[in-house]
């Protein structure tokens, strides 16, 4: 009877449901450093320099990603020089230009949606309208249009974002001082909306480095270094993700942990990279 | 620019006042066409700009659409949907596609009833019990589990989960002539693996919500005497129930479009979707034929995608209906 209401009581349940609660982040947190650990540990005698530097050879016997490397990248500079421009420009006219109604509605249900297509359905799209209707084929190109649409939501929506937190006052200030919109959009806007802008652009990166399914019928399997730098661009050319499927598929497991650690290092670097421009971004 | 701006202004009034004498004076307030120009212009590379993502969708829509539609209509659709046997090479071919939608459908329900749990209770953990340097470091652990290519979820599920299941299949099923042994590469390897992969998508929007939740909130619901405990499952949780609702729905799409993860996990044979059958998902059965497939084949496969299709753009306009119903709840 003489309970005191300072003594503690503690209920099992508070005590279940906090357990619980410990157990999933520590399950969350276990099954990443599950995969890097394991990933690291299997994948780090695969890779040496000749795994580095060369390119698989059959006849030698060896094994080599220099050729899908460089594939990734022609893939990650032509997603990017198509799909930036495009998703600024979307960007900018969403938030600078349009106002509030039906038209923007429609804009922004129709982004959302290409964020929320998975890239399989990218990857037949684009084999059947890149692919086969343009006639490209095979090619890096048909796969890097395929990833432009791709990425396209991850650059408008960090981009807005950017163009949200450039304050109202630069805007009146600079039409207050007659500059036209075009004009202050060059000069003023875009430029302090730099950090947030490349931020989307890194984030996109690490996407295109990682997709499989959306390549995988459109930009093919070749492994072979460019013959020549322009030409590549209508020619197959495997990613990175696509030698790793290939070898797993093949149960060539050793060079599949090697590819695997090169893309976690890749991603662990991108998004390092990222959290430093976001850092800067929030420091202006 | 400017210069070259003000040159041709310059032009133009020189050409207006040799052309009419009536305009003479130079206004402030119109004039000038060449920057006139340019801004029209930018605009209207803008809006172009804009509709790229319009376009797509619609060609995206039609193109699944007209692409699929032939093998639905050749088949017949109650032939194709609801028929379990799938053999589109047999000398009698049959491109019944109903265990592999039942397939997907399971297994991403399952995925759901794992990975959430887990998920909004690490979201949890970040945005209210955490201190705030734990805090720090499992925020970007999370956020670093999405950036993990989904091949890589594959190879380990290849090498990690399917040896378990097999273990586990080997006890369950012993001495059991009917059961076909698959290795460990089956339904439940691959409910496993895309648990996992929902895990970042669930965490990160239910996260934002929780953290939306006034402080207030939480503040009355302790000084009403309520335990910390109490206060996040009574009070804070229920009021994020909108955000975690879209974090849910968010991770049914990802668990149903994933591809690459599954693939080679779930074994690939066109089964029942029971836990220890090798199974084909909606993406892997695309995935694996895709290459040796023509003719009928070939259109059969474009139908399992519009089926895929078809069930994203249902996820998509419940996801935009729940956006807007919360953007008016604020």
């Amino acid at each position: 009877m003489t309970e005191s209401i300072y003594a503690k009581k503690i209920r099992p349940s508070d005590m279940i449901l906090l357990g619980l609660v410990l157990l999933s982040a520590f399950i969350s947190v276990a099954i990443l450093v599950g995969i890097i650990v394991y990933v690291a540990f299997r994948g780090v005698g695969a890779i040496n320099w000749q795994f580095l530097s060369t390119v698989q050879s059959a006849l030698n016997g060896t094994f080599g990603i220099i050729g899908n490397i460089v594939n990734t990248l022609y893939i990650i500079v032509i997603t990017l020089i198509i799909a930036t421009p495009i998703g600024i420009g979307s960007a900018v006219y969403l938030t600078e230009y349009a106002k509030r109604g039906r038209i923007v509605r429609i804009i922004e249900f129709t982004t959302e949606t290409l964020a929320g297509i998975p890239s399989i359905i990218y990857g037949l799209f684009g084999m059947v309208f890149f692919g086969t209707s343009l006639k490209l084929g095979f090619s890096i190109l048909c796969g890097s249009l395929t990833l432009t649409i791709m990425v396209l939501p991850t650059i408008i929506r960090t981009t807005q974002e950017a163009l949200k937190s450039v304050p109202e006052s630069y805007r009146s200030g600079a039409l207050g001082i007659g500059a036209t919109k075009w004009y202050m959009i060059r000069t003023i806007i875009l430029p302090s909306a730099m950090p947030g802008i490349i931020t989307g652009v890194i984030l996109s990166i690490g996407r295109i480095v990682g997709e499989s399914a959306a390549l995988l019928f459109t930009a093919g399997s070749a492994y072979l270094l460019p013959k020549s730098l322009f030409s590549h661009i209508f020619t197959p050319g495997g990613t990175l993700t696509i030698q790793l499927y290939l070898s797993m598929a093949k149960a060539d497991y050793t060079n599949a942990f090697g590819i695997a650690l090169v893309l976690l290092i890749i991603v662990l670097g991108i998004n390092a990279l990222a959290k430093f421009m976001a850092g800067k971004l929030s420091k202006n | 620019m400017d210069n070259t701006n003000v040159v041709t202004a310059k032009r133009t009034v020189a050409s207006n006042n040799a052309e009419g004498e009536k305009k003479m004076s130079f206004s402030i307030k119109g004039g000038n066409k060449a920057k006139n120009i340019t801004e029209l212009i930018m605009e209207i590379i803008f809006i172009v700009c804009a509709f790229v993502a319009v376009a797509a969708v619609l060609a995206i829509s039609a193109y699944m659409i007209f692409s699929g539609a032939p093998a639905l209509m050749e088949v017949g659709i109650v032939d194709m949907l609801f028929n379990p046997v799938w053999a589109p090479t047999a000398s009698t071919s049959s491109f019944g596609i109903a265990y592999i939608v039942l397939t997907s459908i399971i297994g991403t329900a399952f995925a759901i009833l794992i990975g959430v749990p887990v998920a909004v209770l690490t979201a949890v953990f970040i945005s209210e019990v955490a201190s705030k340097p734990v805090a720090a470091v499992v925020k970007p652990a999370v956020e670093l589990l999405a950036g993990i290519p989904s091949v890589v979820y594959g190879l380990m599920g290849l090498l990690m989960i399917n040896p378990l299941m097999y273990k586990l299949e080997l006890a369950i099923f012993e001495g059991s002539e009917t059961h076909q042994f698959t290795g460990g590469a089956n339904m439940a390897a691959a409910v496993l693996v895309l648990a996992v992969m929902i895990l970042p998508t669930v965490i990160n929007v239910s996260l934002t919500s929780l953290r939306a939740v006034p402080v207030s909130m939480r503040q009355a619901s302790l000084a009403l005497g309520a335990t910390p405990v109490q206060t996040i499952f009574r009070v804070t949780l229920p009021a994020a129930r909108s955000g975690v609702i879209t974090a849910i729905v968010l991770g049914v799409g990802r668990a149903i479009g994933e591809a690459m993860a599954i693939l080679l996990v779930a074994g690939n044979a066109v089964n029942a979707p029971l836990p220890f059958n090798s199974v084909r998902f909606l993406t892997t059965g695309i995935v694996s034929e895709m290459s040796y497939s023509s003719g009928l084949h070939r259109q059969a496969l474009f139908t399992i995608g519009l089926v895929l299709f078809v069930f994203i753009m249902i996820i998509n306009i419940i996801i935009n209906k729940l956006l807007e119903g919360g953007a008016e709840n604020d």
